[in-house]
């Protein structure tokens, strides 16, 4: 299922709707890349709440997305993680290490303002919150 | 010992007719003692007494408990069902346990009546031995079964007891409670096992998600030891709570438990610390953005 990817202002919201496989985790990195770009997005917010089950194949897709958007000059934020959700993958050590985390959507979007406010005042470079 | 070899010499009779002839020798026993119950329960609390047990508990009352063991146990041994028994006994412990009565005293009482009951048995048949030796043949199995029925019943009882405690502590113990708009703390205080860790962790991320939290201060102030479980335990509660979105700032390590950390060498790059309870509010709050001023340097100077 492909997963939609919003514009809002300067920011791109993708919202997982359901249990994604694989694939579809690989093609929504891709998408959002590429939009990133196309849209010269300062921010990225992927909306997890829907989600039940997070593998280490979703966790490290995440990590991926945050990683390579910020290196095409965007700030990522992994929003919704339910609180089973969130013990669960501290029991298996996935932990998503340097990759902003937020309440819910509307939590991410007041971050992202922050940081990119920040950005503009400083200069990029200083972001990492981790 | 010489009767049981000469039954076995003699031919056994059939398991219909020693079922009977054990009703009947039970009913014969459960009239002798029906007779005998005053004196036989007067014994009996005379040698509780002497025995020193049942202590937390004044004569009038061991008596009168007496009185009703002694009517179930001979209940128990007329019908042979130890379901009223079972009953009584639990009834029984609910109300001595919390007068801080112990299982040996209760076992003991038990095993007494049942030496008190056989020592009558024995003054009443001593002249028939072989009476006496089938008498006690069916009253040996019906009177351990007794004392073991009281006896399980008791610690079912107490066990029942302690769970519950055991509950209500963890309930009590992980309050989570929000000081300001988005700033929860967690006071931990006694033993963290990992059955505690798991709730603990559990309670904080929902209140997390409630309060919709921003900044979390957990106090340890009130955790005697720490062990690398705990601290391991400690480490995933800060990481799952900032997958929510909320910073963990941990204050109150006491130097032993600093010095455990850094012996064991547990890695805590990730969390925050802060010396005391006040220190980790502040930073909370200035975490926040709110900042504490006294109220006169809020009104403007004349």
């Amino acid at each position: 299922m492909e997963v939609p990817i919003l514009k809002q202002g300067h920011y791109l919201i993708a919202s997982i709707q359901s249990a994604l496989t694989d694939a579809d985790l690989s093609q929504l990195r891709e998408a959002l890349i590429e939009r990133v770009g196309r849209f010269r997005a300062r921010g990225v917010i992927v909306d997890v709440t829907a989600l039940d089950v997070m593998d280490s194949f979703a966790v490290r897709t995440l990590r991926d997305i945050a990683h390579m958007a910020r290196l095409r000059g965007a700030e990522t934020v992994i929003v919704g993680i339910q609180p089973e959700v969130a013990f669960a993958m501290v029991q298996l050590g996935l932990t998503l290490k340097g990759v902003s985390t937020a309440l819910d959507l509307e939590e991410g979007l007041a971050f992202l303002n922050i940081q990119t406010q920040l950005r503009i005042d400083r200069g990029p470079g200083r972001l990492d919150r981790g | 010992m010489a009767t049981k070899g000469k039954d076995a010499q003699s031919p056994l009779p059939d398991p219909q007719a020693q079922t009977e002839s054990t009703a009947a020798l039970l009913r014969e026993l459960v009239a002798h003692l029906r007779q005998n119950r005053t004196q036989l329960r007067e014994e009996w609390a005379r040698r509780i007494t002497r025995a020193q047990l049942l202590t937390a508990m004044t004569e009038e009352e061991i008596f009168a408990e007496a009185t009703s063991v002694y009517d179930n146990y001979v209940e128990a041994l007329e019908t042979g069902t130890f379901e009223a028994l079972q009953a009584y006994a639990r009834n029984l412990s609910e109300r001595i346990i919390p007068r801080g009565v112990e299982t040996h005293e209760v076992v003991g009482i038990v095993l007494l009546l049942r030496d008190v009951l056989a020592r009558s048995l024995f003054g009443k048949y001593h002249e028939d031995f072989d009476k006496l030796n089938r008498i006690l043949d069916a009253y040996e199995p019906a009177a351990n079964r007794i004392a073991n029925t009281v006896a399980v019943g008791f610690v079912q009882e107490r066990e029942r007891i302690i769970r519950q405690q055991q509950e209500a502590i963890r309930e009590l113990s992980t309050p989570v409670l929000q000081v300001r708009e988005r700033l929860l703390i967690l006071p931990i205080i006694g033993v963290i096992d990992p059955q505690r860790a798991r709730q603990l962790t559990e309670q904080l991320l929902r209140a997390i998600r409630t309060n919709r939290a921003k900044v979390v201060v957990i106090d340890i102030t009130g955790v005697a030891a720490m062990d690398s479980n705990v601290a391991n335990h400690l480490v995933q509660t800060v990481e799952a709570s900032r997958l929510l979105g909320a910073t963990v700032i941990v204050t109150g390590l006491s130097p032993e438990i600093a010095q455990t950390l850094v012996t064991i060498g547990v890695d805590l790059s990730e969390m925050a610390t802060v010396g005391d309870l006040q220190g980790g509010i502040e930073e909370a709050e200035r975490l926040l953005g709110y900042k504490v001023l006294p109220l006169e340097e809020l009104t403007p100077k004349a």
